[in-house]
């Protein structure tokens, strides 16, 4: 079984260095946090961690959830590390503090949430899934709802799913068939929904379902569809819980991965009719949702930084003791000292830390917009979270297969078998690049929402930003090579946005046969962008002598392996995307 | 009544511990630090009698530089009332560290002082049984049981033979050993309590001690490495390298 320890140090380099946490906090009015806080809440989530849910990461992957008389029973052990998650305050980090929460910076929240998606995936997402509820209901839910709800779901003491996906709704939305016929004070809903993930488990008394549903009046397509609440057990007059609402977990998924986290099938309105209550204003449900949806794909995407950073520390720890290598007077040597492992084990830490530092960025915009001081920076930084959250969720994620099928390939044979434990990774990672929207709906949001629909604008704000640290790096004999490579990769990428402005209107099928590589490309961009003012950083403080030279010398030659090796596949996406649609749209569907 | 716990910023038992490249010291530039763990068990019994309404205070004391407030900081998040920080340029020894801490006592007037047994970075084991010494206060040392009795503590002791239980008059010092209790985590909104907390600061000149160095550090140097083991033929084989060449028969 593997350990897992939070690597603090680079979290905190990010956090000081990257995302200037101290000044997003004063910014924000929150004199009294800062980067020391910071460091302690970090240092106390890694504990629970590395102690407690790391550990269980194994004993969920082998022995699932399962489906009885009473609903679904967690892997044992589950529920033990959930109270005490819960009893350490951890769901209540980033609330607002109305509701009984710690109304902490979404960026400091970003950062111990990866330690709980390192340390256990699969149990992580319940969790995950009730900050997303608890979102959906703060956001647009009565008062009455969000005092009923809200401040048992943000101690954790109830949990949060979201039925969203119907067996022919997926990706589509608009085709939701579930149905809410009003009654009285409440609706009553019927349907069957799939892919609810923590749909059922005996660790809380209660669990909060947000629903979406149809109206029996309502426009069809994604203009008549309603977000309803549903709780498992309806609520006394105490608020406490009391009769079983009719919302059924009736199966569970077997799944490639995640295997601790049980994946439902739910079921309303079987017998009498689940009791829901409307969220908001009937209709707008597919609105709230994408209200949400930001701070949802951004999660996934850390996702898939966490999973990236467990399979490296695994393999590392292997590529250390594993000897492979004989030295001429018969001793033995590690594998770590061959060329090979160390191209695939610099590759993953190089990966690893332009994800770190590209999630926090753009969990701090999420920040930066919401204590913006005026109108116009609002709208600045928000443009910045609608453009990065799609790069954060594809290119994180597709990344995260790259580094954790490393992370296997470094056990060699070993890898292969289960027991070694790499291979969870590699099949836990498999569904980020699925869930929350496909990778390829991904970088369609990327080409059409937030590029075309404003004629490429937030993304040429977002490349002269870059060209700032391309000019910082080149003006450093030192990191002048660096700079060169940046230069030509952002001019790669200014070819590609011009190059989708002016095909996109002439061919329809331009924009969507070039997506994943427009996202994957400015993936990368983002990374090089991150490793480069990373390297700027850590040289400054080598200078001043500050910092630990061992941490920092590690990021200039991470920098440059990025630069070096991972930034040249812009050349390649730039290639394929000036292809443009001819071969890929060539064969008719006959031809397959 | 009154507890007073006593911690020490260490090295984090997770880091692999280097020693300088001259020999002189332990090199903790840049290394993690964190709470000794028989301090963090010394902070938690404390807690706990808080909790069960036989402590109505809890003051933690560490000493050295400013970092140190971290460990202090972590304590209060813990569950201790308030903290006390005296201020000194690194870690002094044991000695300067009992007669530093006799003086606060003195001022403080705990009923009941818990301290860790030991550190992990020194492995003395002495400061509680110097401090004893110093205010001539009954002392239980290696306890794994601590259970407050009518002006008494019952203390059970984890000695070579077995356990031995003495009942102490209070104030008393108590140094924990690893099986008194398991250390809580902190939660998240005690860490943010912890931050409104006080901490005083005070130095040895307002305590009236004179801090001298009675001991001097000469050399540090790390074990030989571990050498690779062989295969023996035979028993014949093990027991003659084992009298002739490890000579240990």
């Amino acid at each position: 079984m593997s350990e897992y320890k939070h690597p603090y140090r680079d979290a905190e380099f990010i956090l000081n260095e990257l995302v200037d946490f101290d000044a997003l906090c004063a910014d924000a009015g929150m004199e009294d946090i800062n980067a020391e806080l910071a460091s302690v809440i970090l240092t106390e989530a890694g504990k629970l961690g590395s102690d407690v849910l790391a550990p269980l990461n194994e004993v969920g992957d082998t022995q699932h959830p399962q489906l009885g008389e009473s609903g679904v029973q967690q892997t044992a052990g589950f529920a033990e590390a959930y109270q005490q998650f819960v009893e350490g305050g951890w769901n209540s980090l980033t609330p607002s503090e109305e509701y009984g929460g710690q109304n902490l910076p979404n960026v400091l929240g970003t950062a111990v949430n990866e330690i709980w998606q390192s340390s256990n995936l699969a149990f992580a997402l319940c969790p995950l899934l009730t900050q997303g509820a608890i979102e959906s209901i703060a956001h647009h839910g009565s008062d009455e709802l969000k005092q009923t709800f809200l401040p048992k779901m943000v101690t954790g003491e109830w949990t949060g799913t979201m039925n969203l996906t119907e067996p022919d709704a997926g990706s589509d939305l608009a085709a939701v068939k579930t149905k809410a016929v009003p009654n009285g004070d409440h609706y009553l809903i019927s349907g069957q929904k799939i892919f609810i993930t923590w749909g059922d488990h005996q660790m809380t008394d209660n669990v909060v379902h947000l629903v979406l549903a149809r109206l029996p009046d309502a426009p069809p397509g994604v203009k008549g569809i309603s977000l309803f609440v549903v709780p498992k057990f309806l609520l006394d007059e105490n608020g406490n819980p009391s009769a079983r609402n009719d919302a059924h977990c009736v199966s569970l998924e077997h799944k490639l991965g995640i295997h601790g986290s049980p994946t439902c099938v739910m079921s309303f309105g079987d017998n009498e009719g689940a009791v829901g209550y409307l969220v908001g204003e009937a209709n707008k449900g597919l609105a709230y949702m994408f209200t949400m949806m930001n701070h949802a794909r951004q999660g996934v995407g850390l996702q898939g930084l966490a999973i990236a950073e467990r399979s490296y520390q695994q393999a590392v720890e292997y590529a250390k003791e594993r000897l492979q290598g004989t030295k001429r007077d018969g001793s033995r040597f590690a594998i770590i000292k061959f060329p090979d492992v160390r191209r695939m084990l610099t590759q993953m830490k190089a990966s690893i830390e332009a994800m770190r530092g590209l999630a926090l960025i753009a969990a701090a915009e999420i920040d930066r917009n919401q204590y913006a001081k005026d109108d116009s920076s609002a709208q600045q930084h928000n443009a910045r979270v609608e453009l990065l959250t799609p790069i954060v969720k594809g290119w994180l994620t597709e990344l995260a297969q790259e580094v954790t099928y490393l992370g296997t390939q470094v056990h060699g044979g070993m890898g292969f078998i289960e027991e070694t434990g790499s291979a969870q990774h590699y099949r836990d990672a498999r569904i980020l690049t699925i869930y929350e929207g496909t990778t390829g709906i991904q970088a369609l949001d990327l080409v059409g929402r937030k590029t075309l629909m404003n004629d490429g604008a937030h993304l040429a704000e977002l490349i002269a930003e870059i060209e700032v640290t391309v000019s910082e790096l080149e003006a450093s004999d030192q990191f002048a090579s660096q700079g060169k490579a940046l230069r030509e990769a952002l001019e790669e990428g200014k070819t590609a946005r011009e190059w989708l402005l002016r095909n996109a209107p002439e061919d329809a099928a331009a924009a969507g046969s070039i997506s994943v590589n427009f996202m994957m490309m400015f993936g990368y961009i983002c990374g090089g962008w991150v490793m480069g003012q990373s390297a700027l950083k850590a040289q400054a403080l080598l200078d001043a002598g500050n910092g630990d030279p061992e941490f920092l010398t590690a990021k200039l030659a991470t920098a440059q392996f990025f630069s070096e090796h991972l930034l040249p596949r812009v050349k390649a996406n730039l290639a394929s995307i000036q292809a443009g649609s001819a071969s890929i749209m060539a064969l008719n569907e006959d031809q397959f | 009544m009154k507890v007073l716990v006593t911690v020490k910023r260490v090295i984090d038992y997770n880091v692999k511990v280097r020693v300088k490249s001259d020999n002189t010291d332990v090199d903790l530039a840049n290394v993690k630090m964190a709470l000794n763990p028989f301090c963090e068990i010394a902070v938690e019994e404390a807690v706990r009698l808080k909790e069960a309404g036989t402590a109505t205070e809890v003051v933690v004391v560490s000493i050295g530089p400013k970092a140190c407030e971290e460990q202090i900081r972590t304590a209060l998040a813990l569950g201790v009332d308030r903290g006390i920080r005296i201020e000194t340029e690194d870690s002094p020894e044991s000695l300067n560290v009992a007669k530093l801490l006799a003086k606060v006592i003195e001022e403080e007037k705990p009923e009941l002082i818990i301290m860790g047994k030991q550190a992990i970075d020194t492995d003395n084991n002495q400061t509680g049984q110097m401090l004893g010494a110093l205010l001539d206060m009954p002392q239980g040392t290696f306890a794994s049981e601590v259970q407050i009795d009518d002006g008494k503590v019952n203390v059970t002791r984890e000695v070579d033979g077995g356990l031995q239980t003495v009942a102490l008059n209070l104030p008393a010092i108590v140094t924990t050993d690893l099986r008194l209790n398991e250390p809580r985590y902190a939660s998240l909104p005690n860490i943010m309590k912890a931050k409104r907390k006080p901490l005083d600061v005070k130095n040895p000149t307002d305590l009236g001690v004179e801090l001298k160095a009675h001991t001097q550090l000469l050399k540090v140097t790390p074990p030989e490495e571990r050498q690779a083991g062989i295969k023996v033929g035979s028993i014949d084989e093990l027991v003659d390298k084992l009298k002739n060449e490890a000579k240990v028969l």
